[in-house]
């Protein structure tokens, strides 16, 4: 009977925690492969417009991007509720544009001058009038590679 | 004498998973999942400004005009009332020039490296114009179906000739195949809205 017998202590040995920290560092490892940092903070509310044949943006560091989108609400009382441009972190005009791209692209290296691409990323409600006038800035500030933004969907 | 254990203490690492729990958090505040996907387009080139926009001489049946009114709707070739759904069939259909109607673009002739002798409409113009008031999403869903429709006859051409999808082919091939199927996407001069040019 006594091979049986129940050891004397009942409790619990203590659980070893000190491969926690790696699993951690894992996880942690595993996120900052996968996300990347926020460009900005957005001022305008942006839905991207939906579509099937997109393509990745490769390259983040030669992309800027152009923000188009109602004023979110607590900006609401200065800038109204139309469509406004956000450029980095502040609402922009059409106008600004063509400073805009020529700054960033001449603080580019210059190999990478020319391959420069620039995302536009709007709200899938604006009106085409503000997207066709940055399109003619871009032009003319001769930015001529760009990307519409826009979310996956399936297709019809 | 050396009685005294040399023997160096363990360090307590119990606030080592506290650390990294603290560094996660912050990358998981700071960082953003989302990959940036979407449609590539290329403008084109600016007009030198002393430039008096000319109406570039091209055939009417080598022009597929789509049209986006202020509510959204299509217009295609003129005709009323076109579904978005439809417009790739169309479109596709109008590039390609199966049965060589004199409506549909001009082919040419041309010897390829990789495909061999190819019938293809070199000169095919697709037009997409737009309202001041035509909404984002109606402008990107008519682009998206353009883009679709090249795709798929790239594929269809690449499966038919190597049996492979266009992705997976060597570069010269790729080539050549975006020779036959370029994406002449025309984004027209904007009109004159109201007097400014």
């Amino acid at each position: 009977m006594s091979k049986f017998r129940k050891k004397e202590k009942r409790g619990m040995p203590a659980l070893s925690t000190s491969s926690l920290p790696d699993i951690i560092f894992m996880l942690l490892f595993f996120f900052m492969a996968v996300t990347t940092m926020k460009e900005v903070t957005y001022k305008v509310r942006i839905t991207p417009p939906a579509a099937t044949e997109l393509q990745k943006l490769e390259n983040k560091s030669l992309v800027r991007y152009i923000y188009v989108g109602s004023p979110l609400r607590e900006f609401r009382d200065q800038y109204g509720t139309t469509s406004r441009i956000q450029l980095n972190d502040q609402f922009a005009d059409v106008s600004e544009i063509e400073t805009f791209i020529t700054n960033e692209r001449s603080a580019m290296k210059e190999e990478d001058q020319n391959v420069m691409t620039v995302s536009i990323n709007a709200d899938k409600d604006t009106r085409m009038g503000i997207i066709s006038d940055i399109k003619q800035a871009l032009r003319r500030a001769y930015a001529l590679k760009i990307n519409y933004q826009a979310s996956s969907r399936a297709s019809y | 004498m050396s009685k005294i254990s040399r023997k160096v203490e363990d360090i307590n690492a119990s606030s080592m998973a506290d650390i990294s729990f603290l560094l996660l958090i912050f990358f998981l505040v700071t960082t953003s999942m989302n990959t940036s996907m979407g449609l590539q387009r290329r403008l084109p080139e600016p007009l030198p400004p002393d430039h008096q926009p000319q109406d570039v001489d091209i055939k009417k049946r080598n022009l597929f005009v789509v049209k986006i009114n202020s509510l959204n709707q299509l217009l295609v070739q003129g005709e009323e009332g076109w579904d978005i759904r439809d417009l790739k069939e169309k479109a596709k259909e109008f590039i390609l020039n199966e049965r060589n109607e004199s409506h549909l673009p001009e082919k040419v002739l041309r010897e390829f490296e990789t495909l061999g002798p190819m019938e293809f409409t070199r000169d095919h113009v697709i037009s997409v114009q737009n309202d001041v008031d035509t909404q984002y999403q109606a402008y990107i869903d008519v682009q998206n179906e353009l883009i679709a429709a090249y795709n798929e006859l790239r594929n269809e051409l690449a499966q038919a000739k190597f049996g492979k999808l266009y992705d997976e082919l060597e570069e010269q091939q790729q080539k050549d195949i975006r020779t036959v199927f370029p994406q002449n996407i025309s984004e027209a001069e904007p009109k004159n809205y109201g007097g400014v040019r």
